[in-house]
């Protein structure tokens, strides 16, 4: 393992606070917990956006805490979500006195550790919503959604829920523009080479020079196939295709299309890969109407991408579109 | 031995749990690393050599203080689903022993009646679904009919152990329901299952922790 870090079950205490230093502005530590809040949190009559889970995927999550988007991340060791009590401290933090939507991947210690603060809270007398993001199509066939894993496609969520908060929607009605982008979001991804988890030393997978890990999650989980080398655009046309009739996507929708790198892979690829994306689209009649090509949900120094294709709305259009100021994402 | 446990012996159970943990840290990682991402054994070696060092100043104190400090740190410091179904454990197990200096065998009975269904409620697994609960349901099925039946402690913590290894053991031949595992589908036919292992490690330091 070749790795800039000090001991491994330090890194994620030194990487908070570097980056709690960098933005200083926009986000603050909470006391006690390994959980961050927008500076200005609680908004009062707002409803509280919280996400988490383990570390390792930058600039997810805590990149997106901040206005118009999340107003508390709970942050956990790398690849393993946060205890209860962060999770927990992440609710108050956001709570101010409209309810809080907790939006969560489906991996089994996200689900289970944000049930229990969820049920703290309720103690406490806070109205708490949970959606469970679920968009990556290769982590479970088609008819059994509700067990696919939450990957990339949850920066559009957030994005939303964010949005919608901020324009002053209830609870149920943030829970709701939430559940429809994500029952509308579809996602898969392809590694080139695994990464490595400081603390256990060793690659998460192994591949020969010429294959590809296909349909491969954030934490380089196998994925449905281990296939040969392709070129890019045979490789996005794979995966298009997967994607598109996963929902489906039809002649005349509108949608966001994410490309997201996994960790080592350049912007050059991505943005060669997102004109491959645009081609087949095009062909399609499926019109782009928002793009974001970069790194938001990571999986260490993963080489890779994976691409998101979101049916749009006019609302949730325009939830995309609202300001959002967070330290790694501002429109 | 005696037909109950001492708060003393308690934390030699607790100690034991830390030892096993240690020991087994690399088998643990690699039984992990088939099916999963393979740091189950640092994550636990990690998790347990702080337990120790919180157990230490409640040594004396009643056995549900020591197995509500063991649960608390559990539960809020390593994350994880582990950290949330052993921190569960741990403190159901304490909530039924609250006080107490001695536990008989009906006391323990409850303890681990109380941590399955917490650990049920929490993680939502059925038995079979190869998990840790494959190790506990049948080591507390045992132990109810050994308390049941007016069995010696003795007696009830040898089937308890070994009802754990067999539960942990029939991990092997199932396909994961739950968890990352559980996208593998057939491909985790052949493999113990991590959590059952570990939890099997757990629950015999409770009978090897008392003889000590």
């Amino acid at each position: 393992m070749k790795k800039f870090i000090n001991d491994p079950f330090n890194l994620v205490d030194e990487m908070l606070d570097g980056f709690l230093a960098v933005h200083k502005k926009k986000i603050r530590k909470l006391e006690d917990v390994r959980s961050i809040a927008r500076t200005d949190a609680p908004v009062a009559g707002k409803v509280g956006i919280v996400s988490g889970g383990g570390s390792g995927h930058k600039p997810a999550f805590i990149g997106f805490c901040g206005e118009g988007m999340l107003d508390a991340v709970a942050v956990g060791e790398i690849f393993t979500s946060p205890p209860p009590l962060a999770c927990y401290e992440a609710v108050k933090a956001a709570n101010g006195g409209k309810g809080v939507l907790i939006l969560l991947g489906n991996y089994a210690g996200d689900v289970m550790n944000f049930q229990m603060s969820a049920d703290l809270s309720a103690a406490d007398g806070i109205e708490v919503e949970q959606v469970i993001l679920t968009d990556d199509v290769a982590s479970a066939p088609k008819g059994q959604e509700n067990r696919r894993r939450g990957v990339s496609g949850a920066f559009l969520c957030w994005k939303v829920a964010g949005a919608k908060a901020a324009a002053g929607g209830s609870l149920a009605e943030c829970k709701e523009v939430v559940e429809r982008v994500n029952a509308n979001t579809r996602t898969i991804g392809v590694a080139l080479s695994p990464c490595t988890v400081p603390a256990k030393g060793s690659p998460t997978f192994v591949l020969a020079d010429d294959e590809m890990e296909y349909g491969v999650g954030h934490h380089g989980e196998p994925g449905t196939e281990r296939i040969k080398m392709m070129s890019l655009d045979d490789t996005v046309q794979k995966m298009m295709n997967e994607i598109l009739v996963d929902l489906p996507f039809t002649k005349g929708d509108n949608v966001a299309v994410v490309i997201n790198g996994l960790g080592s892979t350049p912007q050059i690829e991505l943005y060669a890969a997102f004109r491959k994306v645009k081609s087949i689209l095009d062909t399609e009649k499926i019109n782009i109407e928002n793009a974001y090509v970069g790194e938001f949900f990571t999986g260490l120094e993963m080489a890779g991408f994976s691409i998101t294709l979101s049916k749009l709305d006019p609302e949730i259009k325009s939830l995309l579109d609202a300001p959002a100021s967070t330290p790694c994402y501002t429109c | 031995m005696s037909e109950s446990i001492s708060n003393k012996q308690m934390y030699h159970i607790v100690e034991t749990i830390c030892d096993t943990i240690e020991e087994q840290q690399q088998y643990l990682s690699d039984l992990d690393g088939e099916l999963g991402d393979g740091d189950h054994g640092v994550n636990m070696a990690k998790c347990f050599r702080e337990v120790r060092k919180k157990v230490e100043p409640v040594a004396d104190k009643d056995c549900g203080t020591i197995l509500k400090t063991v649960g608390m740190y559990v539960m809020n410091s390593v994350g994880g689903a582990m950290g949330a179904l052993y921190g569960t454990m741990f403190l159901k197990l304490a909530a039924e022993c609250t006080g107490k200096t001695e536990v008989t065998l009906d006391d323990l009975a409850r303890m681990f009646t109380a941590a399955e269904n917490g650990i049920r409620t929490i993680g939502k697994a059925q038995v079979g679904d190869k998990t840790l609960l494959d190790t506990v349901a049948p080591a507390v099925a045992s132990l109810q009919k050994s308390a049941a039946e007016h069995k010696s402690l003795t007696e009830a913590l040898a089937a308890f152990e070994m009802a754990a290894k067999n539960g942990m053991e029939s991990t092997r031949d199932l396909i994961a329901k739950m968890g990352r595992a559980s996208r593998l589908g057939e491909r985790t036919i052949g493999h113990l299952d991590a959590g059952a292992t570990s939890c099997y490690f757990i629950l015999r330091s409770f009978a090897h922790g008392v003889e000590k």
